[in-house]
């Protein structure tokens, strides 16, 4: 790992100053960039830690809108009590992974196998930054990309839970990431399905189920759905056949279980 | 080069680290604590396991300076005062929960972590929160002996 200069604001507005000199990088619990950082693969002159900004850590309700802070570590998000959410969050890593990782690094990673994604998708959660709110319909923007701007926070995550939902993973055992994972949510504005560990373009709807779940929901009213292998992903884990399959599986056993 | 302070097994320490200076490494090189093993240093075996502020982190993958103002526990903070085994390394000790050792000081921290959220976690539990602690040897039943063990011992 190249060195770098490291510096750990309290507040948001400091953050954003430090992070706005050139190749300045914001830094979450680090369980992605430091073995990044290892591999050379990333190399910032500075690294802003946002663990020191107390406002940015920690779950809360409000008027029926469940906010969590960007920097809650997995571990706080299990613990929140947040149904499906929690319990997805538990199942992220390991759990000395989940008491560094956070909610906003996840997000901001993007990575396609990534589990937060598919709930943040499928709750049609807003992701609060340090200088606007984004629909995550707008926010994911493929492979290990978001629309975030350079130097930009995201200070939290805010939703309205929904009334019932589920998240099904088909764990890569080395990794923990999802080789496949399928967020089901019935929300006010209809149920809603975000496949992670699937597509190249990364997080996604999945429209079609959701049309049908609309008009019957239950897990039979996906039988007769395919999945195209088409533009999925393929590695030594599973081809892209299986990894259409398993989207069908999964989205199944999240309906059967919510 | 930047001063960080922090507290390791009850005691103030302090050094000059760089920014990419890693908590393992503040541990091994600076405090000469080698106990805290890096056995893959990217991530996955968590021989490197330690506490900060009573949570289980890999240390390998922690920046030290992250830990500034910080209490950290290693396996050396284990032992008992006298110098004698603590209970969980005894019942490691007593059940054969180790062969080669290597992974052993992140076993007997991950058990700790464990023993403290729940005096007595399942087998189911035990296997699950081993999640991100590997040994090389494969002696996982007498590590989720040890850590029964250590549980009745401890209740």
């Amino acid at each position: 790992m190249y060195d770098f200069e490291f510096v750990k604001p309290s507040t948001v507005d400091e953050a954003v100053a430090a992070l706005s000199s050139e190749d300045a990088q914001a830094l979450g619990g680090g369980q992605t960039l430091i073995p990044t950082m290892k591999q050379r693969l990333a190399s910032p002159t500075k690294l802003v830690s946002l663990l020191g900004i107390a406002s940015m850590a920690g779950v809360s309700e409000n008027n029926g809108v469940v906010t969590i802070g960007g920097a809650t570590t997995h571990a706080d998000v299990a613990a929140a009590g947040l149904g499906a959410v929690s319990t997805l969050a538990g199942n992220i890593g390991d759990p000395a992974v989940r008491n560094r990782g956070t909610i906003g690094g996840s997000l901001a990673n993007n990575d396609p196998s990534a589990d937060y994604p598919a709930a943040i998708l499928a709750l049609g959660a807003t992701i609060v930054t340090n200088n606007r709110e984004i629909a995550a319909g707008d926010f994911f923007d493929g492979m290990f990309t978001t629309t975030l701007e350079e130097g930009e926070i995201i200070t939290a995550v805010s939703f309205t839970p929904p009334s019932a939902a589920s998240y099904q993973k088909f764990e890569q055992p080395a990794s923990h990431f999802a080789l496949t994972g399928v967020f089901v949510a019935k929300t006010a504005s209809g149920v809603r399905v975000a496949v992670t560990g699937a597509s190249e373009e990364g997080v996604h709807r999945w429209t079609t189920a959701e049309d049908a779940l609309n008009t019957n929901f239950s897990a039979d009213a996906l039988e007769g759905l395919s999945v195209s292998p088409d533009g999925m992903i393929a590695d030594l884990h599973g081809t892209a056949e299986y990894r259409a399959n398993l989207v069908k599986v999964l989205a199944q056993r999240a309906v059967a279980s919510c | 080069m930047t001063n960080v302070s922090m507290t390791v097994n009850g005691k103030a320490v302090s050094g000059e680290v760089e920014g990419r200076t890693l908590l393992s490494d503040f541990l091994r090189e600076n405090l000469h604590l080698t106990g805290t093993h890096v056995g893959c240093d990217t991530s996955q075996c968590g021989a490197c396991t330690v506490h900060v502020a009573g949570k289980m982190v890999k240390s390998c993958t922690m920046l030290a300076l992250e830990a500034d103002g910080g209490d950290v526990s290693t396996i050396e903070g284990m032992a008992n005062e006298d110098g004698s085994l603590g209970v969980i390394q005894a019942a490691f000790q007593e059940h054969h929960g180790l062969q080669c050792g290597f992974c052993t000081p992140g076993m007997v921290m991950a058990a700790s972590a464990l023993l403290a959220e729940n005096s007595s976690p399942s087998e189911a539990e035990i296997r699950h929160h081993l999640d991100g602690n590997i040994c090389r040897c494969t002696g996982y039943h007498n590590i989720v002996k040890s850590i029964q063990a250590a549980a009745s011992a401890l209740s």
